[in-house]
């Protein structure tokens, strides 16, 4: 088990190999020049070509890519073109308000989304059910900029419960991790909802209502137990997507993650910014998966992990 | 067919007969600046309320979903092509090609699919031809992994070992035989992606890399009407709710296909 766990972290380095040099490619072929959007239009060329070769940017593509590598092995990411800060500090620093904001959206939607697709699963046909379907699907399909803007919008600035953004403590996160947690419920919920009826269905189960078993117990013994298992993976899942909702989410409320970070990176065409962020979410969306991994490996003893084959 | 798919369809085919229909249903000009109508709410002349310039915003929502529908359609169709051909090629082959493939539609899924988005839509020149290649960079993936998987299960059944048999060539073992087999599969992939391509498109066009003003579209809209949210909060609310019916729509559909052909592909 801990050799499989060793082979899953070593595929960690193509990987991010792979995703740097992606990344890499994107920019070394976007039209912008680093140098001519820092010092502007005005300066002159000579100005401009001293930059470029402070930047690294004026060699070749293979031998800046290799340089970045090499960088990366010594555990650094370069340093910023516009704030002249070490990227892979600005990013640790980043990194626990993203996380922050992750795990509170995540609180919101696992225990609701859960209960919600009970609900639904054992009521399978009647009205609850088809209420708690369509406000599933709603949640699928509401883009989470312009739900974010309605919450910030009726809570902040009509009902001013909060403020409407920054970055903070527990009154700054609520709308937000409201914003984020929309879509994973709905997901979790209909997950939830088609596992709990399947499992429902099952000779064990017809088994241990026949020998007597509240149904309270059986759903809380027999039924949760195998039904978590699939919502474990797409939660997981999901929580390695927050980085994609958080570009959008921590835009809006202005709140200090690397999904903003990596935003402004972007329009500024901060090179370094952008290769860090990425890599910071690519990193972790790798781990996670492997989080659930081991999740399953204790929730469902049937999963023997050096079975599994990718 | 149940009722409640007919209304779906129904609301479906009215969504894309509107936009498509636009200039029977307003009379506004959706790019026309009127300098003494700025800002005004929903009113009968104007239903959906006046933007910053006195546009009239009903018709900028309308003529804004023509693009949006059509961009995500197009990029759904250009996934499902790419998909479709990583997909066959991977799993009839095999061996180092499967390989290079199936570590290619790992790279792309492990990778964060907006932000691969948004650096493609930098590259290009901002506008739809480079939105609708972003969402299909991002979207082919997805399709690759089903249909290789798919062929992976048909490959070895009799009527293709039949055909072979008969010497049929590669390519027509491919697109004669593996390709038709594939394609319901594909079409309810492609059903179940739409409503989130919608989605992703208005992200990109929120973020101000898709369609270019002053031409109108739904994510751009929005990013628009964001500084006014207080003061004149229809012009973020109706172009969102076109969004959100617009992809609830799509999701339904995509429902009633998979269930009505009783495949799993998620």
């Amino acid at each position: 088990m801990y050799r499989y766990f060793l082979r899953r972290l070593l595929y960690l380095v193509p990987i991010v190999v792979g995703i740097t040099f992606l990344t890499f490619l994107l920019t070394y072929i976007l039209p912008g020049d680093p140098a001519l959007s820092l010092v502007g239009e005005r300066a002159g060329p000579e100005v401009i070509e001293k930059i470029r070769r402070d930047m690294g940017v004026d060699r070749p593509f293979l031998v800046q890519y290799l340089g970045y590598l090499k960088m990366m092995s010594q555990g650094r990411m370069g340093m910023s073109y516009f704030t002249r800060r070490d990227v892979f500090s600005d990013i640790l620093q980043k990194f626990p308000n993203t996380l922050k904001l992750a795990l509170a959206a995540m609180t919101i939607a696992l225990p609701v989304g859960i209960i919600l697709g009970f609900i639904s699963a054992e009521r399978r046909g009647r009205i609850m059910d088809r209420v708690v379907s369509s406000v599933s699907v709603v949640g699928l399909s509401i883009p989470v900029f312009w739900s974010g803007l309605i919450i910030m919008f009726v809570f902040a600035l009509e009902l001013r419960l909060v403020p409407p953004s920054g970055t903070g403590g527990i009154r700054f996160m609520v709308l937000p991790a409201i914003t984020l947690a929309l879509p994973a419920m709905a997901t979790i919920a209909r997950i939830t909802r088609a596992s709990a009826i399947e499992v429902y269905e099952m000779p064990f189960i017809t088994a241990a209502r026949s020998k007597g078993l509240r149904e309270r117990t059986l759903r809380m013994v027999h039924v949760f137990r195998n039904v978590v298992i699939p919502v474990v993976t797409v939660a997981g899942l999901d929580f390695g997507s927050y980085l994609n909702g958080s570009v959008l989410t921590e835009t809006i409320f202005g709140w200090d993650g690397i999904g903003r970070y990596t935003m402004e990176g972007i329009i500024r065409r901060d090179y370094p910014v952008v290769m860090g962020g990425i890599v910071a979410g690519t990193v972790v969306f790798v781990l996670i998966n492997l989080l659930v991994d081991i999740a399953y490996h204790f929730l469902d003893p049937r999963v023997r992990l050096h079975e599994v084959r990718r | 067919m149940k009722s409640g798919d007919k209304v779906v369809i129904c609301i479906l085919v009215l969504v894309v007969a509107v936009t498509a229909a636009a200039p029977l249903i307003t009379s506004h000009d959706p790019l026309a600046i009127d300098l003494d109508a700025v800002r005004q709410p929903p009113s009968i002349h104007h239903p959906f309320g006046t933007d910053t310039k006195g546009r009239d915003i009903l018709a900028r929502v309308l003529y804004g979903g023509r693009i949006s529908i059509s961009v995500s359609v197009i990029a759904a169709i250009l996934s499902m092509s790419i998909g479709l051909f990583v997909g066959l090629v991977a799993g009839w082959f095999g061996g180092k090609i499967d390989t290079f493939f199936t570590a290619l539609i790992d790279l792309v899924l492990a990778f964060p699919s907006l932000l691969l988005a948004i650096g493609i839509s930098m590259v290009m020149p901002p506008g739809i031809y480079t939105v609708m290649i972003a969402i299909a960079a991002v979207g082919w993936a997805s399709f690759a992994r089903i249909i290789r998987g798919y062929v992976l299960t048909v490959k070895d059944m009799a009527y293709v070992e039949a055909a072979r048999a008969v010497g049929c060539s590669t390519s027509r073992i491919i697109l004669r035989h593996l390709l038709p087999q594939c394609m319901p599969v594909a079409m309810v992939m492609m059903g179940l992606k739409l409503g989130g391509f919608i989605i992703t498109e208005a992200s990109l066009s929120f973020l101000g890399l898709g369609q270019q003003p002053p031409a109108p579209s739904w994510g751009s809209m929005i990013s628009a009407g964001r500084a006014h949210l207080f003061s004149e909060p229809w012009m973020v609310m109706f172009p969102g709710l076109a969004i959100v019916v617009t992809a609830l729509c799509f999701n339904l559909a995509g429902d009633i296909v998979r269930d009505r052909y009783g495949l799993r592909v998620n």
